[in-house]
């Protein structure tokens, strides 16, 4: 009966619409300037290589372009976002401490009794940061670090200075200079050698405030023969001015090690996703992408893994699903993934699972590289889709560049409508059309959410299921 | 008492007639089997019934328990009370067969008094083992990766599960080694009783040895031009479609002759 009580709560309306009304403690301010860089440096307290970082990225973000490919960008108004606010003075480590209306937040987010739990040893980023931190008794025993990327330039600033702004450098693209000028918040995780990190770490955060940009930065070192899982979950509240979220995701795995990095967003459908994630796995190390992209009016995302390291394994697994917001207009999602093998015996693995209808639109763009140096190594790409209707479309757009005669490349894609025959064998057995549309389309996309935690799932096939009512017919 | 009245049915494929006129009378309590020489239409006689929308029904009707059942949408044929037991059952990757079969079931209840897991799987589990069904493929996708004996023994666990008042088993028994035919009819003769009739398409006597028919009809052009009991399947296996054709002084190619 809490499912029934779920899926009424899932009305027409984005279903986490609401905003709290908690005022800010500091802002910069509508609009960007050098010298608000230096004031979002300067409430950080940041020592001066951040802050010259930050203000040549800034450089960089006004010399480069819009991309020049993919969705529309030119309606985001970057003069009146807000770039930097604060929330809470400082993050708080006990759940009793953490202020009520943000413990309501989660509340109505409906968060599971069993996510609570998890939640004790979690992250969750509320505005610009994070305002409730408590590091998981036994990862801190462990020794793994797990904080704020902004505490993480204080407490372990020689870490941080090796790997920050390497994989992702801030001219790699105008989002990305952009995070890097104003980046608040996001995750760090550092684990030491050989540690294994059980518990799969899990973090939160929403955009609340219209106008209000987020632009986390998530640093991850796995050292040598280490492994962690890391999940997030993405939500936001609906809000009539467009929101921007432009995070930088850079995942640092070391020989022997293993990362999975599992991503579900869900952003309201006012907001521009554009986010840059990479990855590098040295020699035998593993990098998994898991990421599921619903919602947005936006979105632009391509993670990648740079295989660096002889038998480095790299792989991703993504849904996108499109629909229409709720004035009827199609939202765009524009994502994929990269490979790029750049040592002997590497292998990839791209899955893509996309689904789109209500005039939505998802394409697939991905690129799969053999760098000279890639000798006996092999690639997979199988992307999937389903076109639920007539007025959605999809595109598939693989990129693949091979400088070397000794590798193996496979690429499948296929592009559907629910099949008549699968709705017809169903609807025999006195399934409804609806039912058992919804069905195929869950088959579809089990193969991504068996590899997510079980809330995660749930919460999932929940949304998704939301999302077919009234696709029929 | 049920009963499934099948009367003029005329039905096209692409514009080409393929049945002319077929009727046909069920009850339950009984089991019909139609047979008859490929390209005759029996296929498309299980497929109308059902309401597989690439067929197209031009005159007659379908009525069961006086209730017209051509122009409902097929999931309403099927909790009226219909089954078919498919030649070609589709693939469903990523739906457990547990999960389907929990579905068709709910389909069958009040929405807001779905079948609860433990009510439904020592049921499932059960007929699973009376059909020689290893207990994993609960568990597997939808047909997904089945062999063509294990997609015939699923569909007739679907079948002893949802208990329909009328099954069509369309060549039930095509592609099964011997074991697998025994397996099979064993289902069917349990399932056999008052409430419960069939009809059995099939082009070979050897089911019959296993589920023995109330009623024989033979197929032909598209039209039902024989009928008998048992004794008929027999006759047709020792002397061919052809010698009755000949007999009833039929004017009809058969599409294997001369093969």
């Amino acid at each position: 009966m809490e499912k029934d009580e779920t899926l009424r709560s899932l009305d027409h309306e984005y279903e986490y619409g609401f905003k709290d009304d908690i005022d800010p403690i500091y802002t910069t301010g509508e609009g960007l300037s050098e010298e608000v860089v230096r004031q979002i440096s300067a409430a950080k307290n940041e020592p001066d290589w951040m802050l010259d970082f930050r203000l040549k990225a800034y450089q960089t973000y006004l010399k480069l372009p819009l991309p020049t490919f993919g969705p529309d960008l030119t309606k985001i108004d970057f003069d009146h976002l807000n770039y930097f606010r604060r929330d809470a003075k400082k993050a708080v480590r006990d759940w009793s401490e953490v202020p009520d209306q943000i413990k309501e937040t989660f509340e109505k987010l409906g968060v599971p009794q069993a996510e609570r739990q998890y939640l004790a040893g979690s992250s969750a980023q509320y505005e610009s940061e994070v305002v409730y931190e408590k590091i998981k008794e036994d990862l801190a025993r462990q020794g793994v670090l797990f904080m704020l990327t902004d505490a993480a330039v204080q407490v372990v600033p020689d870490l941080v200075k090796k790997y920050f702004g390497k994989l992702v450098k801030p001219d790699d693209n105008k989002m990305a200079a952009l995070n890097s000028a104003v980046w608040s918040g996001g995750t760090f995780i550092y684990v030491p050698k050989g540690v294994q990190a059980k518990v799969p770490i899990q973090s939160y955060f929403r955009i609340n405030a219209g106008n209000s940009g987020q632009f986390e930065r998530t640093l991850i070192i796995v050292d040598e023969g280490g492994s962690v899982n890391y999940v997030e979950g993405c939500t936001a509240p609906n809000y009539s001015a467009d929101s921007l979220h432009a995070a930088v995701v850079e995942v640092n795995v070391l020989k022997d090690a293993y990362c999975r990095y599992t991503t579900i967003q869900n952003w309201s459908d006012n907001v521009y996703s554009l986010e840059t994630k990479r990855a590098q796995a040295l020699e035998n190390a593993t990098m998994e992408w898991v990421d599921g992209n619903l919602g947005s009016k936006v979105t632009m995302k391509y993670p990648s893994v740079y295989l660096n390291g002889p038998r480095a394994r790299g792989t991703m697994l993504s849904i996108a699903f499109a629909g229409c917001d709720t004035k009827g207009r199609g939202i765009d999602s524009d994502t994929g993934a990269r490979m790029v093998h750049n040592a002997p015996y590497t292998t990839s693995s791209i899955v893509s699972k996309s689904l789109c209808k209500d005039g939505g639109r998802v394409d697939y763009r991905g690129q799969v590289r053999f760098n000279p140096d890639s000798d006996g190594s092999l690639a997979h790409v199988e992307c999937d889709t389903i076109i639920m209707d007539d007025q959605s479309a999809s595109n598939t757009i693989p990129y693949n560049e091979v400088l070397n005669g000794n590798v193996s490349m496979e690429h499948e894609a296929k592009v559907s409508k629910i099949s008549e025959e699968q709705l017809y064998y169903l609807m025999s057995r006195g399934i409804s059309e609806a039912k058992a549309t919804e069905m195929i389309v869950m088959g579809f996309l089990e193969p991504f959410t068996k590899e997510l935690p079980m809330e995660y799932a749930v919460e999932l096939n929940r949304l998704i299921k939301y999302q077919m009512v009234g696709s029929i017919g | 008492m049920s009963e499934l009245t099948i009367s003029d049915l005329h039905v096209e494929i692409a514009g080409k007639e393929i049945l002319k006129g077929v009727n046909l009378t069920l009850k339950t309590g009984e089991i019909h089997a139609i047979m008859g020489p490929n390209g005759t239409g029996k296929s498309t006689l299980s497929e109308s019934i059902m309401g597989n929308p690439a067929y197209k029904v031009t005159r007659g009707s379908v009525k069961l328990d006086g209730q017209e059942l051509l122009g409902l949408p097929v999931d309403e044929r099927a909790r009226a009370g219909l089954f078919l037991a498919m030649q070609y059952p589709a693939e469903i990757p990523g739906v457990t067969n547990a999960e389907f079969i929990r579905g068709a079931l709910n389909a069958r209840r009040p929405e807001d008094d779905p079948i609860s897991v433990r009510e439904l799987l020592p049921e499932l589990y059960e007929k699973m083992a009376f059909l020689d069904m290893k207990p994993e493929m609960a568990q597997r996708y939808l047909n997904h990766g089945f062999s063509g004996g294990e997609k015939k023994r699923n569909e007739i666990l679907q079948m002893m599960m949802i208990k329909p008042k009328f099954a069509i088993l369309d060549e039930i028994d095509s592609g099964l080694d011997i074991d697998a035919l025994k397996v099979v009819s064993k289902g069917v003769n349990e399932l056999r009783g008052p409430a419960f009739g069939t009809l059995m398409i099939t082009h070979y006597q050897r089911l019959l040895d296993y589920v023995i028919p109330d009623k024989v009809h033979v197929m032909m052009g598209g039209r039902v031009v024989a009928e008998g009991g048992p004794d008929l399947a027999k006759r047709l296996e020792k002397e061919g479609y052809t010698k009755l054709r000949d007999e009833l002084g039929l004017d009809i190619e058969l599409t294997d002759e001369g093969v």
